[in-house]
């Protein structure tokens, strides 16, 4: 078992004839990903490395039965092609492209909750859209479907969920170099928007039956920190560790991701690890030590 | 990005946004010509990023044109200093010459995006004048706030609540009304990530208008904004940022000397966390990006090595897809090319690390490799220690 990635998910990519989409999906199927093609607007009717490029998504989904997409197409147009998954009834958008603006994100989350409410209404399954500005899903040894070096990963009993890409590779290695298998990664991104945040993602590990524990990575910035933090106090059962990056970063200053800024006295690193240490979830302060403290916690029970 | 007042209100001017009548001026004279322009007594304000220039004294009233050359004589050059530029100040090399009005009350507009709404937020408060933050601690129930629907935009009847919520009756009312809904189709459309107006100033004739306003963009969105670009001011910045962004990379200068060169922005930030526990001070924030090609390594290296205080640096990559021997390799020619002032350690992760490591050892470069980041953090704090 694992969340929402699994060996039957049916990937199309959306910009996969550019440098990147090509690369990461080729990758991805590699892996051992189905990834059902691509789409490009005007290209449809290729086939391009193999893979078998369409006009549309919503042309991928019926002929390929594609119920996942990942996207790669750049910033300007990225927004327009989360619509497009969510309008074709693609369950699962995973959005790689980094630095959409904000304002598109507020229209594209509109048109989520509108079409998705629709969906749900006529007894479909909504979309979930996973980032912006992430490095995608994976399920050792099922599906990589995502910007992640696969081959540090190891099937297992511990999900991981965090804001950061480079972060959730740390984790994922602390814990493989131990012996200790994940049972699903996810990178929610760096964005001030995301699609899916931690309670999401904490619930969903809280009902795998394959998860025994959780490590959730977060930095500076929001509250959406504080939230998975009362989330897990009344609702997970399972062992949480979490570490927060950017214990030292100046306030007023946005430290890469457009997510992460302190300002105005809230969402510091300090608050942040107090309202998790609060909620049961055990905080570790150095990045370096988050595997011996799953370690520590998932074997004892 | 962020403009300077003078700027903003012009911006502002564009959608129709009541603001005082002002000249930007950079000398005496054409201060004082600015300042018989508007009939002699104006306000002389600072054009600095930051805020708190009243506090710090950049904002000053002249009663005359003469008083105004004055004034901006001592301001031009002069480095102010506030609680937001830190201790170092910002040089002065603009103000603004205002006319001056007469002040009835003084209100705040705000908005801003609404992280856990999902979109945009107008915020109103009676206590103008005041840093919202302050209020917002002191007394929340004091700050109204109204979301903006991301597609509908304002509708008129927010902009009435917004006004009645700020006292407003009568003609200031449906002045409020108009300036709200003119502000906030400029947010929208600008692609703004901050604008407040603060003060938001009634006048005793009743007028309503942005007496201070502060504009942020999303970087994100510059692409449709190009003419916003010029509006840059690269001496707000700190030149080795300014030169970092040239190539890519994500800098910001900090205090201390362990210069850090990671790939990712959250790996970054927990480098410095990591090295703070270890002892040692960051002296940078630096994301080299996902690749870490030579080419990146050497500009990170120039410009991490352009801070003085830097005594040790350390590299952190997670390679990821990138393998690992071409990140060492890329590092080794970049060490050559920079020449190495300074103790080196470098921790590499991903596909074919030992060949890497491997590299790095061969290469006879005083280079310190560690396993995992509390080695890397214990070794180059003692590096920097001089140890």
């Amino acid at each position: 078992m694992s969340i929402w990635a699994d060996k039957n998910t049916r990937v199309v990519v959306q910009g996969i004839t550019g440098k990147e989409g090509t690369f990461h999906a080729i990758q991805c199927r590699d892996y051992g990903t189905k990834v059902i093609g691509g789409v490009t607007p005007g290209k449809g009717g290729t086939t391009h490395e193999g893979f078998p490029v369409f006009n549309t998504v919503r042309e991928a989904r019926e002929k390929e039965g594609a119920d996942c997409s990942l996207i790669f197409v750049p910033p300007p147009f990225a927004a327009d092609a989360i619509m497009e998954s969510a309008d074709a009834g693609v369950e699962l958008i995973i959005c790689i492209t980094e630095g959409i603006p904000v304002n598109d994100m507020v229209k594209a989350h509109d048109f989520l909750k509108k079409s998705n409410a629709r969906r749900v209404a006529n007894g479909e399954n909504p979309s979930r859209l996973i980032g912006p500005n992430c490095p995608g899903i994976i399920t050792p040894d099922q599906a990589k479907i995502g910007i992640m070096p696969g081959h540090i990963h190891k099937a297992g009993p511990i999900g991981i969920v965090s804001r950061s890409g480079t972060l959730t590779y740390e984790a994922v290695g602390q814990l493989t170099k131990r012996g200790i298998g994940q049972s699903t990664a996810v990178g929610i991104g760096g964005d001030p928007l995301p699609g899916t945040n931690f309670v999401d993602c904490l619930a969903a590990f809280e009902a795998d039956p394959a998860t025994e524990a959780i490590i959730m990575i977060g930095e500076i910035g929001g509250t959406a920190e504080e939230e998975g933090a009362a989330f897990v106090k009344a609702n997970v059962k399972k062992p949480v560790v979490a570490f927060i990056a950017g214990q030292t970063a100046p306030p007023g200053r946005r430290m890469g991701h457009a997510g992460a800024i302190i300002s105005g006295g809230k969402g510091t690193a300090e608050e942040k690890m107090a309202a998790l240490t609060a909620a049961g979830i055990h905080v570790v302060k150095a990045p370096s030590a988050m595997g011996e403290k799953i370690e520590e916690v998932w074997s004892r029970k | 990005m962020k403009v300077h007042e003078y700027q903003a209100k012009e911006i502002l001017r564009r959608y129709g946004v009541p603001t005082p009548r002002g000249i930007v001026a950079d000398n005496a004279e054409d201060a004082r010509k600015a300042a018989e322009q508007l009939g002699g007594r104006v306000v002389v304000k600072a054009q600095i990023h930051a805020g708190g220039r009243g506090k710090g004294g950049g904002v000053k009233l002249a009663k005359t044109a003469d008083e105004a050359a004055e004034l901006t004589q001592k301001m031009i050059g002069w480095t102010l200093v506030t609680h937001q530029t830190g201790p170092e100040g910002r040089v002065v090399n603009k103000v603004l010459i205002e006319e001056a009005l007469n002040i009835d009350k003084e209100l705040y507009l705000g908005i801003t995006l609404d992280r856990k709404l999902g979109c945009p937020v107008v915020m109103a408060s009676k206590q103008g004048g005041m840093e919202i933050e302050e209020v917002a601690e002191r007394d929340p129930d004091a700050i109204y706030r109204v979301p903006i629907d991301a597609v509908l935009g304002p509708q008129p009847f927010q902009a009435r609540a917004i006004a009645y919520a700020l006292g407003l009756e009568g003609d200031a009312n449906k002045k409020c009304v108009d300036f709200m809904q003119k502000l906030v189709r400029c947010y929208i459309e600008t692609d703004a990530s901050l604008a407040e107006i603060n003060p938001l100033l009634v006048t005793k004739e009743g007028d309503v208008l942005a007496l201070d306003c502060k504009l942020n963009f999303d970087d994100n969105a510059m692409f449709r904004h190009k003419d916003f670009l010029e509006l840059r001011d690269l001496n707000e910045e700190d030149p080795l940022e300014v030169e970092a962004s040239k190539f890519g990379l994500n800098y910001i200068k900090l205090d201390g000397n362990v210069g850090c060169m990671v790939n990712g922005a959250g790996l970054a930030m927990g480098t410095m966390d990591i090295i703070k526990l270890a002892g040692g001070e960051p002296a940078n924030f630096l994301d080299v990006g996902g690749g870490a090609s030579a080419e990146q390594v050497k500009n990170a290296f120039r410009i991490i090595l352009s801070d003085k205080n830097v005594k040790a640096i350390l590299i952190n990559i997670f390679g990821g897809i990138m393998r690992g021997d071409r990140i060492a390799e890329g590092v080794v020619s970049a060490s050559r090319e920079v020449g190495l002032p300074v103790p080196v350690v470098v921790r590499l992760e991903g596909t074919n690390v030992e060949l890497g490591k491997k590299i790095l050892a061969d290469s006879g470069l005083p280079l310190i490799t560690a396993d995992g980041m509390w080695d890397a953090a214990t070794k180059v704090v003692a590096a920097a220690q001089g140890k």
